[in-house]
């Protein structure tokens, strides 16, 4: 109890230090004092004398930047975390039901017809819950094999169709102007989040943290065996549906946002569970945190380490593989 | 060294007589040693840079275009070259083009245009070697369009052709760099091209994407990132506060004018941010052809109203679209070109 208890006093303590320590480095200088000014002014609902693009660096630029980084962190880490346990598999992560495939189709379909980002953001949204939508439709209609085999198995052969769709659509895109744009956007990147993007992606992303939370405790049965689920007087098939459901709206609206950060949702849920254990009533809540710390700690060293930036997907590889194999060699609980 | 043992080679080839059988060897862009057939009559184009050129030598002879011009740009070009087969790309970065496609095409020769390096030659070098056609690389950058336009006359047998446009490209050149000459140091703005949908795409010195601005000499704000393609963020932009932006994206210049973000920037305050033109060709970045010689000549504009200020851009469509596309735009067409919203200074 005590150590769960550190676990998340540390890792809160942490999120918040790295929310300072994002507000206050950057590019653009802007001194703690200014900070302080401008927080002040916000909090009191005062004019204040600051050049008015250290207004514009603070609100238009970190602070959805460092938002996005927390909403698209938690929403990966909480979604990895489910799929997890839901699938009773550690190499799990939150594409393996096809949503960012799904979204990077939608994204790449935007930026072959020439929409602007908001066009981009939105079809990458509606295409990461479409994919997931046709593999949880035709998986759950494969009889006679065990129903999380079928939908893995269906998410990898759907992913694969759609990856191909990708592989298409560059391929005929234009070669100046549009693949560049397709393989900047397949990178993943934060750097071009402003408010109404964020405004656009974290209602979705909310909708589903909500049952997730609140059925926290019940997802623990999505480990056992269906019959022994049914037993206990669950309907895994309902619970399951609801879990997929509200990992995908928060994974959709998370890529839709970033476009493709690999590791988050793969390794986080690993961290964490490594140390308040494999239930997933406390899992979860950490996870998140955890998640969250970890991509705004990357996206923060993306946009300072260089003049230009540092595509987050690389550093978070970086830093994802040794800790992985880290994590498992100290590991020996059951995950 | 190369160029000067291809030099004495034209020559040598040009006082040949007509009546010669082969052409002698030619050594392309990529120091490789070309032998082109006597009469060089249908020419595939591997890229668009390459299309553009050979077009303009000899347009009867391009065989056909790596994509089929869409209407809005057919409507620069006459009948036939409007009609033209689309036939794929056949560059490394990625072939749309099948080998029989250029086969059945009965191609006399491949021509491709843009980088020379190793990557590039080796795969010209395999094309060849398989399907028997001479396949010529030549560098498609600026200020070497008049020596490649040379090289590739010699080589299709239009030297004549290619020595008029190659003459009057270098004087379009020189033209471009004495007027920039004029202009002193604190006289030239500071610039910022941003690329995508959300403007955040840039290029270092001696990017691809970025020769205009270099050839303008150009104060990029960008100049110490790597040349290529590079993602920036918000912040740097900001804090580099360019005096002027150039885009090449409609939505992003669209959207520019009312972001929060880039309101801040004074490029944007002062409603200096453009827009380049796009067709029949992109004027400014891509394809990264002859046709960048108009995006000179218009962001010389408007960087430099007082060293540029005579330059009537009308004009250096016509002469431009005269010589390159064969066909002079008509006033609507000028109209509509010049006339689209971003493209000049607005009052």
């Amino acid at each position: 109890m005590k150590a769960r208890s550190i676990a998340y006093a540390g890792a809160t303590a942490v999120l918040l230090a790295l929310i300072a320590l994002a507000f206050a480095v950057g590019r653009y200088p802007v001194s703690l004092g200014e900070l302080a000014t401008l927080a002040g002014a916000l909090l009191s609902n005062a004019p204040h004398d600051l050049a008015s693009n250290v207004d514009t660096v603070v609100l238009q630029v970190r602070a959805p930047r460092v938002l996005a980084a927390l909403l698209v962190g938690a929403s990966l880490a909480a979604a990895g975390t489910a799929y997890q346990g839901m699938f009773r598999n550690p190499l799990v992560s939150p594409d393996i039901l096809g949503v960012s495939t799904g979204a990077a189709l939608g994204a790449v379909l935007a930026i072959f017809l020439s929409l602007g980002a908001l066009g981009i953001q939105l079809f990458a949204f509606a295409g990461g819950l479409a994919a997931v939508a046709l593999v949880y439709g035709v998986g759950s209609r494969l009889r006679g094999h065990d129903p999380l085999l079928a939908l893995v198995l269906t998410g990898v052969v759907i992913g694969t169709l759609l990856g191909s769709a990708i592989a298409l659509l560059k391929y005929l895109a234009d070669p100046y102007n549009q693949l560049p744009a397709i393989t900047f956007w397949l990178l993943g990147s934060l750097a071009a989040v402003a408010p109404g993007d964020l405004a656009i992606a974290a209602p979705f992303a909310l909708i589903g943290l909500v049952p997730m939370l609140l059925l926290r405790w019940r997802m623990n049965l999505l480990a056992l065996p269906d019959d022994e689920a049914r037993a206990l007087g669950v309907n895994t098939r309902r619970l399951r549906a609801i879990v997929v459901a509200a990992a995908t709206l928060m994974t959709a609206a998370a890529v839709a946002l970033s476009g493709i950060i690999g590791w988050v949702g793969l390794l986080v849920p690993h961290a964490a569970r490594l140390l308040v254990g494999p239930d997933f009533g406390r899992l979860l809540p950490l996870a998140m945190l955890i998640g969250a710390a970890f991509l705004l700690a990357v996206d923060t060293l993306c946009r300072t380490l260089a003049t230009i930036e540092v595509p987050p997907g690389v550093l978070t590889a970086l830093v994802g593989t040794p800790v992985f194999l880290w994590l498992f060699a100290v590991s020996r609980r059951p995950w | 060294m190369t160029r000067l043992r291809a030099l004495s080679v034209a020559v040598l080839v040009l006082a040949l007589p007509a009546s010669a059988q082969a052409q002698a060897e030619i050594v392309d862009g990529s120091g490789r040693t070309i032998r082109p057939p006597a009469r060089v009559e249908r020419v595939y184009a591997a890229g668009p840079p390459a299309s553009v050129l050979v077009y303009a030598i000899a347009p009867d002879k391009l065989l056909g275009w790596t994509r089929a011009l869409r209407p809005r740009e057919a409507a620069f070009f006459d009948a036939r070259a409007a009609a033209l087969p689309e036939l794929g790309r056949l560059t490394g970065r990625a072939n749309t083009a099948n080998v029989e496609v250029v086969l059945r095409a009965r191609t006399d020769l491949i021509v491709d245009v843009g980088f020379v390096a190793g990557t590039y030659a080796s795969l010209a070098e395999r094309v060849q070697a398989q399907t028997g056609i001479p396949y010529a690389l030549f560098d498609g950058r600026l200020d070497a369009t008049p020596a490649t336009l040379r090289a590739l006359g010699r080589l299709m047998g239009d030297a004549p052709a290619a020595e008029a446009l190659a003459l009057w490209f270098e004087g379009e050149l020189a033209d471009i760099s004495a007027r920039v000459a004029r202009v002193p140091r604190d006289e030239r703005p500071r610039v910022y091209y941003g690329r995508g949908p959300a403007g955040l795409q840039t290029g270092g010195t001696g990017s691809i994407n970025l020769e205009v601005l270099d050839l303008l000499g150009a104060e990029n704000v960008a100049a110490e990132a790597r040349a290529g393609l590079v993602t920036v963020s918000p912040e740097q932009v900001l804090l580099w506060n360019p005096a002027v932006i150039l885009t090449t994206d409609p939505n992003f210049w669209q959207r520019a004018w009312t972001d929060p973000l880039w309101r801040a920037v004074d490029a944007v305050a002062q409603r200096r941010l453009y827009l380049s033109p796009h067709l029949p060709f992109g004027w400014f970045d891509f394809p990264p052809g002859p046709n960048r010689l108009l995006g000179a000549w218009w962001a010389g504009r408007l960087l430099y109203p007082r060293v540029f200020g005579d330059v009537d851009l009308e004009q250096k469509v016509v002469a431009f679209h005269r010589r390159f596309y064969h066909r002079s735009p008509s006033a609507e067409q000028l109209r509509a070109l010049l006339g689209e919203p971003g493209v000049r200074p607005s009052q």
